[in-house]
This record gives C-alpha cells, sequence and structure tokens, in this order.
C-alpha cells in the first residue's frame, strides 16, 4: 500500500507539473475532444501538448503493456492516476475508437507483429481507427454481411459497403468485418482484416441524421488490395472477435448512458430549475409523477450497475448481463431524452435561435433515439437474454 | 459497503432457503387457507423460527436476540416470499422489535426476550384509511388517571387477531393530520374497550379492524415520548417496507422462475411457447426488472444498517421498485400460464395474491414515488 502512496504523490506531481490549465477546463465543443490521427488538428497547443505529454508515459491507455505504449500500471495503480486526473479535471487527453475497442481485441486476438505496429500508434493518437461492421443488407442480421476479402495469393481484394461507420471521412485506418470463405456457413466465413483507408479502392459518404448531424458515413470498397499479414486472428473466425467487441461495445453504451451516475443533471433537478415548486412539490404534478417513475428507475439501475460490478469484482458474477444493461440503459436514456423534451415545453423544440446552445436539446433527444439501436437493437438485446440467460427455446 | 452480500448473509440466506423450503412451503400456505386457519400462520413454524433466530434477527444479543440486522431480515423475507412462507415475521420480529428497541430499559427487558423467543406476538395498530397515511391518526389519547384513555378506529392490524400486545398510534395532541402530537401505546388487546374483527384477506392472512372505545392504558405503557411517536412509528414502517420489498423480491423470483420453468414445458402449434419470441421479449424484459429490485433492495437494506442519511429515500425506493415488480411479474406469470394460470389448483395465483396485498401494505408504488420526489426536493 506504501507503494501505492507513493505512485500517487508522484502521479500528483507529475499532472501538477504537466498538465496545462486549458486542460482543465470542462469541454464545450466538440473540438475540445481530440481524437488524434494523421490529420489531427489541434484547437490549441495545449491540447497537443497534454496528448503528447500523456501519450510518452503510456497514460493514454494506462494498463496496457509499456512495450505496447502502454503505461504498463496495474489495476490499482490505474484507478489511483484516473482519481488524480478527477481530482484537477484532468479532460481525458485522447479520445478513439483504437483505445475502446481494437485496443482490446489486438492484446486478445492480435499476432505479436499487429500488436507493435498498432497498439503505440493508438496509445500516441497516431492513427485512428473506425469500425467497419454493419452493412446496407446487414444490421441486426450482423453475420448476414457480404463484404467480400477474396484471396489472391499475396493479399486480399476487397469489395462491398459498411455503413453507420463512425467517422470513416476522419479515420486512418479501418478494422472490419469480410467474408473470406462464401462457401462457408453464415458465420464461419468471416475474417477481422485491418486496412489503410488510404488505400486505393476506398471511399467514404457522410450520412445526415435526423439530428442534422453526420457523424456516419457509407463507406465503399471497390477492389481494395488488403496485405495478407493484415487479417487478425484466424481466418474465418472474424466472428468470435465480433461478438467480443459487440459485448464490449454494448458495456459502454448501457454503461455511459445509465442516468444513475449522477455525473449528469438528475431530470427532477432540471424540472425543478426550470417549472419551480409550489408548496415544496413540483409545480406540474402530472409531470411529477412521471419524472419520478422515471427516477425510480434510474436510481434501481445505477445500483444495479453498482452491483453487477461488485458481484464480478468478488467473484459472485451471474455473467451474461451486458445485454440487460445495454438494454435497460439505453431505453431510460431515451425516456430521460423525452421527459426533458417535456420539461422543456415549446422551447425546447426551437432548432436555431439567436444564442448559442439553442437548438441543442432537441438535437439531443433525436440523437438519443439511436441509443436502443446502435450496437445490437433493444430487440437483439432481448433475443441475447432469452437465449443465454433464460436459456428458451429455439432462441 | 459493497452492494453484495458478505460471506456470513450468503450462509443466512441458504440457511433460510432450505428451511422454508422445508417447514413452511407453498403446500402449506394452501392447507392453512383450507383448514382455515385462525391466526393465518403455524405457530410450530414460527416456534422452529425462534429456535433459528429468525424471531430475534433484530433484538440486540443481551436480550437474547441474535442482532443480525436488516440485510439478513431481508435474507429471511426473501426466502418467505420465494416459499409464501406465512409467519408473524413482519408484525413481530421486524416491526415489533423495532419498536421496543425505542423502549424504556423495562420494556425492553420485558419484551425484546420473549421476542426472540418467539413466545410473544406483536402487532402495529396505526393505519384508519384504508390508502397508507401514516401520519393521519384520528384516534385520540386522553389524559385519565394514571394514563390514557383511548378512542379510535384502526382499519387494518397485520396479525391483529394473533398478537398478544397492540402498538397502538393515538393522538395526544395537534391536528389529524400532523406528524406532531402523535403517541405510541402498548395495549393489551384483551383490555376492556378493545373489540377485535378479525378480517380473513385476499391472500389468506389475518388481519383485524381493532375499535377502541375508552380504552384506559397506564402511563407505563407509552412507547417512547408522548407526542413524540411518529419518529418511532417512521423507524418501524421504513423496517417493516424495506422487509416487504425483499418478501416481494422472493414473490417476484418464484413468479418468474415458474413462468420460465412453464415457457419451457407448455407445446402449442407444435412447439415450446417458450419459443415464440412474443413470451421471450416478456420474459427478457421481466428478467431486468427483476434484477433492478434486486438492486434496490439490496441497498434499502444495507441503508438501514448503515444508518444512513438518505435511509427513507432508499427504503421508498425499493418498495416502490420492488412492488411494482412483484406485480408484473406475477400477472405477467399467470398470464403466460394462461387457462391453468387462473385455476385454483395452480400455485402461480397465490403469488400474484400475496403481491397485491404485499404491495398496499404500508404505501404502494404512487405513495413511495411522491415519498421519493418529496426527499428529492419535489
Amino acid at each position: 500500500m506504501a507503494d501505492l502512496e507513493t505512485f500517487r504523490a508522484e502521479t500528483r506531481a507529475w499532472l501538477e507539473a504537466n498538465c496545462p490549465p486549458e486542460m482543465r477546463e470542462p469541454i464545450r465543443d466538440d473540438d475540445d475532444v481530440c481524437w488524434g490521427g494523421r490529420g489531427v488538428k489541434f484547437k490549441s497547443e495545449a491540447q497537443r501538448v497534454w496528448l503528447e505529454r500523456m501519450g510518452a508515459k503510456g497514460w493514454t491507455v494506462p494498463e496496457w503493456p509499456s512495450a505496447y505504449g502502454g503505461g504498463g500500471l496495474s489495476r490499482e495503480e490505474a484507478k489511483v492516476l484516473s482519481e488524480e486526473m478527477r481530482r484537477i479535471k484532468a479532460r481525458s487527453p485522447l479520445s478513439s475508437f483504437g483505445i475502446w475497442m481494437l485496443g482490446p481485441a489486438l492484446l486478445k486476438y492480435g499476432n505479436e507483429a499487429q500488436k507493435l505496429e498498432h497498439l503505440p500508434k493508438i496509445a500516441r493518437g497516431e492513427i485512428r481507427w473506425c469500425q467497419g461492421y454493419s452493412e446496407p443488407g446487414a444490421g441486426s442480421d450482423l453475420a448476414s454481411l457480404r463484404t467480400s476479402a477474396e484471396d489472391k495469393g499475396d493479399h486480399y481484394l476487397v469489395n462491398g459497403s459498411k455503413v453507420w461507420t463512425s467517422y470513416a471521412d476522419k479515420a486512418d485506418w479501418i478494422f472490419c468485418l469480410v467474408r473470406t470463405d462464401p462457401t462457408a456457413a453464415k458465420h464461419l466465413g468471416i475474417s477481422f482484416l485491418l486496412f489503410d483507408m488510404a488505400s486505393t479502392g476506398v471511399s467514404t459518404s457522410p450520412i445526415k441524421l435526423i439530428s442534422g448531424s453526420s457523424p456516419f458515413c457509407q463507406t465503399f470498397f471497390d477492389n481494395v488490395q488488403v496485405p495478407k499479414e493484415n487479417l487478425m486472428g484466424v481466418p474465418g473466425k472474424g466472428w468470435d472477435i465480433a461478438k467480443y467487441l459487440l459485448t464490449h461495445e454494448r458495456d459502454m453504451i448501457g454503461g455511459s448512458d445509465s442516468t444513475g451516475g449522477g455525473q449528469r443533471d438528475s431530470v427532477s433537478n432540471i424540472a425543478k430549475r426550470l417549472i419551480g415548486l409550489d408548496a415544496a412539490i413540483l409545480a406540474d404534478t402530472a409531470l411529477r409523477t412521471d419524472i419520478a417513475r422515471h427516477e425510480i428507475n434510474a436510481l434501481a439501475f445505477g445500483l444495479t450497475m453498482e452491483r453487477v460490478l461488485a458481484e464480478t469484482k468478488s467473484g459472485q458474477g451471474t455473467g451474461a448481463l451486458s445485454s440487460m444493461l445495454k438494454y435497460y440503459g439505453t431505453e431510460l436514456n431515451k425516456e430521460r431524452m423525452e421527459l426533458l423534451m417535456s420539461i422543456r415545453g415549446s422551447d425546447g423544440l426551437v432548432w436555431e435561435g439567436e444564442e448559442k446552445g439553442e437548438g441543442d436539446l432537441a438535437r439531443s433527444w433525436l440523437r438519443s433515439r439511436a441509443n436502443s439501436i446502435e450496437g445490437g437493437t433493444s430487440e437483439v438485446q432481448l433475443n441475447i437474454i432469452a437465449k443465454r440467460v433464460l436459456d428458451l427455446p429455439g432462441a | 459497503m459493497p452492494l453484495i452480500l458478505t460471506d456470513d448473509q450468503q450462509m443466512i440466506r441458504d440457511s433460510a432457503e432450505g428451511f422454508f423450503k422445508d417447514e413452511a412451503p407453498v403446500s402449506q400456505h394452501r392447507d392453512l387457507r383450507d383448514s382455515k386457519n385462525t391466526d393465518g400462520f403455524s405457530r410450530d413454524v414460527w416456534t422452529k423460527m425462534a429456535e433459528m433466530g429468525f424471531a430475534g434477527v433484530l433484538v440486540p444479543e443481551a436480550h437474547g436476540g441474535a442482532d443480525m440486522g436488516h440485510v439478513a431480515a431481508g435474507i429471511i423475507l426473501e426466502a418467505m416470499g420465494k416459499n409464501l412462507s406465512a409467519a408473524p415475521m413482519l408484525s413481530t420480529a421486524v416491526l415489533g422489535a423495532t419498536a421496543l428497541k425505542a423502549g424504556t430499559a423495562e420494556q425492553q427487558a420485558k419484551y425484546l426476550p420473549l421476542i426472540a423467543q418467539g413466545a410473544h406476538l406483536l402487532a402495529l395498530a396505526a393505519d384508519e384509511a384504508a390508502r397508507h397515511k401514516p401520519n393521519h391518526v384520528a384516534t385520540t389519547a386522553t389524559p385519565s388517571g394514571n394514563g390514557f384513555k383511548l378512542n379510535g378506529v384502526k382499519g387494518f392490524v397485520l396479525d391483529g387477531a394473533a398478537a398478544d400486545t397492540l402498538i397502538v398510534a393515538a393522538r395526544t395532541g395537534g391536528e389529524t393530520d400532523d406528524k406532531a402530537g402523535i403517541t405510541l401505546f402498548l395495549v393489551n388487546p384483551k383490555a376492556d374497550g378493545v373489540t377485535i374483527d378479525k378480517r380473513s384477506m385476499v391472500d389468506s392472512r389475518g388481519a383485524a379492524r381493532v375499535t377502541l372505545a375508552d380504552v384506559q392504558v397506564d402511563g407505563a405503557d407509552v412507547l417512547g415520548g408522548v407526542g413524540e411517536g411518529f419518529a418511532i412509528l417512521e423507524r418501524m414502517l421504513d423496517a417493516g417496507r424495506a422487509c416487504l420489498a425483499a418478501e416481494m423480491l422472493g414473490v417476484s423470483g418464484t413468479s418468474f422462475a415458474m413462468t420460465v420453468d412453464y415457457l419451457k414445458q407448455r407445446e402449442q402449434f407444435g412447439q415450446k411457447i417458450g419459443s415464440f419470441q412474443a413470451l421471450q421479449h416478456r420474459a427478457a424484459h421481466l428478467f431486468c426488472e427483476v434484477e433492478l429490485a434486486r438492486s434496490a433492495t439490496l441497498k434499502a437494506l444495507q441503508a438501514l444498517d448503515e444508518g444512513s442519511d438518505r435511509a427513507a429515500m432508499y427504503v421508498s425506493l425499493a418498495k416502490a421498485k420492488a412492488g411494482e415488480v412483484a406485480i408484473l411479474a406475477s400477472n405477467e406469470g399467470v398470464q403466460m400460464h394462461g387457462g391453468i394460470g387462473m385455476t385454483d389448483e395452480y400455485d402461480i395465483g397465490f403469488f400474484m395474491k400475496r403481491a397485491r396485498a404485499a404491495q398496499e401494505t404500508f404505501g404502494d408504488a404512487a405513495f413511495h414515488s411522491d415519498r421519493i420526489a418529496r426527499q428529492l426536493g419535489y
């Protein structure tokens, strides 16, 4: 424990000396978030320096091994680092699908050369990754994907199209599910391929959403040549990696949208500010009932996340609960956004106005509708619970 | 405190589950009902529960109790809910013990050992109106002799006909709905002026309407301070509500398990009905709801053991959520069983009846939603 306290003191001193004051301010705009990559445009020198310093220490990915550009920290040390960063309100130096998604899969399924090639660049924010999973004809039925990778001896020839590729127009590399064996059974002919988005034959087209923004693209592959060594894991076993990553993604989506975490202002606090109290209760009593019901579920959900974590830590885990958290967390977040729209009434309908921030609520509300679609729909999560947890027949 | 059971609590759970499965299964509940048992529970089982330490779960060791805390009490009630075991656990071991711990040294010494031994039953006579509203006390206590004279009607007294002592909430001051001015009294149900009208309920448990007409009580039978009974009443009710949440969690657990089992057995249209997605999704949703009720219930019980400032809020959260889920689980259970679920021969209907009765006891989900909103300042 003494070692941990020494580590805390050193970490605190280093952060104090190296985290620029601007990087301790709350995030206000999208471009306050740094995604790195070849084409990165830093908003400020402070943002650049912060990423460079954290990347050099491997603290963008504290628990990855140092041989792959990580911090090599233990779980306990990483927790100390995160606490110390929170203490000074330090921003995360880097947001990255490479860190959140590809990295864990590479560590588990990648070969040594792939780990050495890709992980350090992810850690330092030099390469920005995107994920090629869904296709126009393969949504909930992801395993029906048809993008093909034909074995041409020294390379694969990739043809097809991916959809809902987040920030594909800004990404440098893609990790992509492709069909390498068109004759094998649906789940068995799939492989996991990594390739450069600058390759000849790759093009992207942004998709405009109902919220007005375009974070997603459709991505097209027209005779893209990919070196054979870029296949991760075993040919035909890509579905295992896909399932591993989908579970990982579900945990992230379910977790980040929980309303029990306490980071976001509660619906009732917002209602109190905007509607006000009358004799100590919310002035709109009909809405109050709906809000209380929502907050009961939000609180109980937050406690469930806490319990599942505690069970996992103590080895009492019931397992296979990521679908429950994804399903319930995203449904709750949608309900929260509906309630916020109701609380704001006609003010919430504003799309564009004189003041900065007008229209934000309507856009967030519309964005939230995707929560229960992306990463596996609510209906797919219920199917998974029925099959894996309840063991119902034929599910 | 991590939101999981400790090793000791897991052992209590294992022994409680084994005990009620063997000693007080659903078939016993059916027998009690069919024999029109006047108590609504088996005195023999209650004696055994005392031997197991269950009756004294909240009684301090100095008074012969096991003093295992609220989480342990909840674990016992959950096991009872799973098996629909009827016993004066809630009225005596939870409400009674909580009340008496606020008593004088003499009162504690007199009652607490008897509670732990399973030798004395208590019942709370507080609610007057059909909808739970603990501050609504019209029953009066007027000074008389060296004590008080009680007058009023208590509409819903759980285990009221079986009790050896009633804990009566009466007004020594203030207006009908005031929290201040409520006083608790220990009343002998055999005293002059006490009338007990026994009512058997939909869940076959015993309750009574208690009429008090010029009932003379001694000053020594005041529990806590005169006019200061509401705080004790709230403590009793919160312990009872958290334990009812645990019992309803047990009710939900068995309803759900029976239903999933039935989905795997029953065939229609040439296949197991559990293969139909319409039913799979409802079962999967129910699974999530039961998990949420479990988290909320454990948190409430832990908060009571910790003496947390937020205990009242977490208790209402648990009672609201576990109540809503128990109703959903038992209603869905009957619906997914189809016609057989409506028959008396099949057990699932018992769970629906108990869920409804437990939901109405000490405040339903609407009552507790309102209470949570007030706790959170809206």
